[in-house]
């Protein structure tokens, strides 16, 4: 362009700027931070890193997030659906409220999620004695960290679902209906295979808090090694004891598994663009 | 058959509303509404002179202090820095760039404990940024302030981002025809557009901010009075076996929270009406 720019465009100098700025924060606050986990993981060597893995406490741990994960993510993902189907193929008064409530555990503090259980099952709380006659424990064992888990990662599907659900409208599930097809029958054939690309993208989001959470869990898990350790929690107790270097090794996997859930995430984002645009245009 | 009946503005010939509704209420209430009535319940158990106490006494009020203000500074600078980052990765192109605006979301799938233990070993003393640095990190306010900083990166990015793909370039043009500089149309005509987003974006963060836990623990030092953030005091008193004393702060964190729930409720509504109108 001869070196003269359009009217609509920046000088280069402040592209340069712009750019520049954007970089060395994400620089500072993203990247470097993300280098650290696996330079740190390796520094005293790929024997080390592989002790502080398959270490029992440590195997125990990734036990323990993969069973919350697995039982909290289906939960959340049923629940998710169940939700998005009300409120975005009907109209009902108290929709919003419900809407709301969905929101709320990306609004509670961690910490207090975690707490509120405990007032409910633990020794002092509502069914604290009627627990320990039966010889039950939800806090401090395995039942309270799944409860934990679950509250903080519920509105991940639903809030991928309902915006997308709320797009397409119920026209096709009408025709569907029209045609005689059943409510499951509608569910399976019309309605599935037009959320598929979200629903996946949610459950992926969810299952990425699920086996991340900490503050949650910290609080309900009492933190018995080998037993009610998750993986993060295991990451915490090996740095107090200045194991940096295992527990830098336990947090690169999570960080693998924070890069596998981007790679993922933007793989279906695109999917579910390309969705919403044929939604667009019919 | 009776939730359709009572709750239903417009009949539909579409089944399951039913069970859907009902099991998405008894989820919700068994789950969300049932255990966190009993945090206000517990309260009730302390008198008014006692719940003023827990919540208001100098340790605690240190603690609000360090939340609130760090959770402000960092959703200040995570404001200004994210729509940086968002204009850049939306109006220009340079290499890596697809990669940097996949990154961007690191810090909601990163553990905060991995993320945590991270920026602790970057800005201590010895470490790879701090090591630079004049002035200590980890371990004071400061540290606090950058693991905030982290975890509220994505917020206004992912707000804004979307707004500003949707300008119009039209009006761009036209605010050059009529002879405006890009700072002019910039503060003049796309500000306007994208300020609901990046006020969403803003109070995204700092609500975010108030209540994290796993990434700043670590970095802080958590000295009483100087370094300790409110959930950590909650966590410090149920250890102690003060659960009352516990639930009293949960309780002002959580009104807190509702407030601003509502308040970003009612700007994203009027984003969505600014951009709908736009």
């Amino acid at each position: 362009m001869n070196g003269r720019r359009k009217p609509t465009e920046e000088p280069a100098w402040v592209r340069r700027l712009l750019i520049g700025f954007a970089l060395v924060f994400l620089t500072f606050f993203l990247f470097i931070p993300l280098a650290t986990v696996f330079v740190e993981a390796f520094k005293k060597g790929v024997e080390v890193y592989w002790a502080a893995i398959v270490e029992p406490d440590a195997l125990a741990a990734v036990k323990l997030t993969l069973i919350a994960a697995v039982i909290s993510v289906p939960l959340n993902l049923v629940f998710g659906i169940a939700a998005a189907w009300c409120i975005a193929k009907f109209d009902f008064r108290g929709k919003n409220v419900l809407l709301t409530l969905i929101d709320l555990p990306f609004s509670v503090s961690p910490v207090i999620a975690g707490l509120i259980y405990v007032l409910v099952f633990g020794l002092q709380g509502w069914f604290g004695e009627w627990l320990r006659d039966n010889d039950l424990k939800v806090i401090f064992a395995v039942p309270g960290i799944v409860l934990a888990t679950v509250f903080v990662t519920f509105p991940f599907v639903a809030r991928e679902l309902i915006p997308l659900m709320q797009a397409q409208g119920i026209e096709q599930e009408e025709a569907a209906r029209v045609l005689g097809a059943g409510g499951w029958q509608i569910f399976w054939r019309v309605t599935l295979p037009n959320v598929k690309w979200a629903l996946l993208y949610g459950v992926i989001l969810c299952n990425a808090r699920a086996m991340g959470e900490f503050g949650a869990v910290s609080v309900v898990s009492g933190h018995i090694r080998g037993q009610t350790n998750t993986m993060p929690l295991h990451i915490e107790i090996l740095y107090n004891e200045y194991q940096f270097a295992a527990a830098f090794a336990v947090a690169s996997l999570l960080a693998l598994l924070a890069l596998v859930t981007l790679v993922l995430k933007y793989a279906v984002e695109q999917r579910v663009k390309a969705s919403m645009k044929v939604q667009h245009e019919h | 058959m009776l939730l359709s009946r009572t709750l239903l503005r417009r009949h539909s010939v579409l089944p399951g509303f039913d069970l859907a509704l009902g099991f998405a209420v008894l989820y919700v209430s068994l789950l969300v509404l049932v255990p966190l009535s009993a945090a206000f319940f517990k309260t009730f158990t302390l008198t008014w002179q006692q719940f003023v106490d827990a919540t208001t006494s100098p340790r605690v009020m240190a603690s609000y202090r360090l939340t609130f203000g760090a959770s402000l500074l960092a959703a200040l600078l995570n404001a200004i820095a994210g729509l940086a980052v968002a204009w850049v990765l939306v109006r220009y192109r340079f290499p890596g760039q697809r990669i940097i605006d996949a990154l961007v979301d690191l810090p909601f799938a990163l553990p905060t404990a991995v993320a945590g233990i991270a920026l602790t070993a970057i800005y201590a003393k010895n470490g790879w940024i701090g090591q630079w640095l004049p002035f200590k990190v980890s371990f004071t306010p400061i540290g606090v302030w950058v693991a905030l900083v982290f975890i509220g990166l994505p917020f206004v990015v992912r707000t804004v981002q979307p707004v500003l793909e949707d300008v119009n370039r039209e009006l761009e043009e036209a605010a050059a025809t009529l002879g405006a500089d890009r700072w002019v149309t910039f503060r003049r005509v796309i500000f306007p557009i994208v300020m609901p987003a990046l006020l969403t974006g803003f109070a995204l963060a700092f609500a975010r901010a108030l209540g994290e836990y796993g990434s700043v623990i670590f970095i802080a030092g958590n000295m009483p009075m100087v370094s300790e953030i409110t959930p950590l005091l909650i966590i410090t008193k149920l250890e102690q076996y003060d659960y009352a004393g516990a639930t009293a702060i949960a309780v002002v964190m959580l009104l807190i929270s509702f407030v601003l729930l509502l308040v970003i409720n009612a700007l994203q509504a009027w984003a969505r009406k600014r951009q709908g109108g736009v």
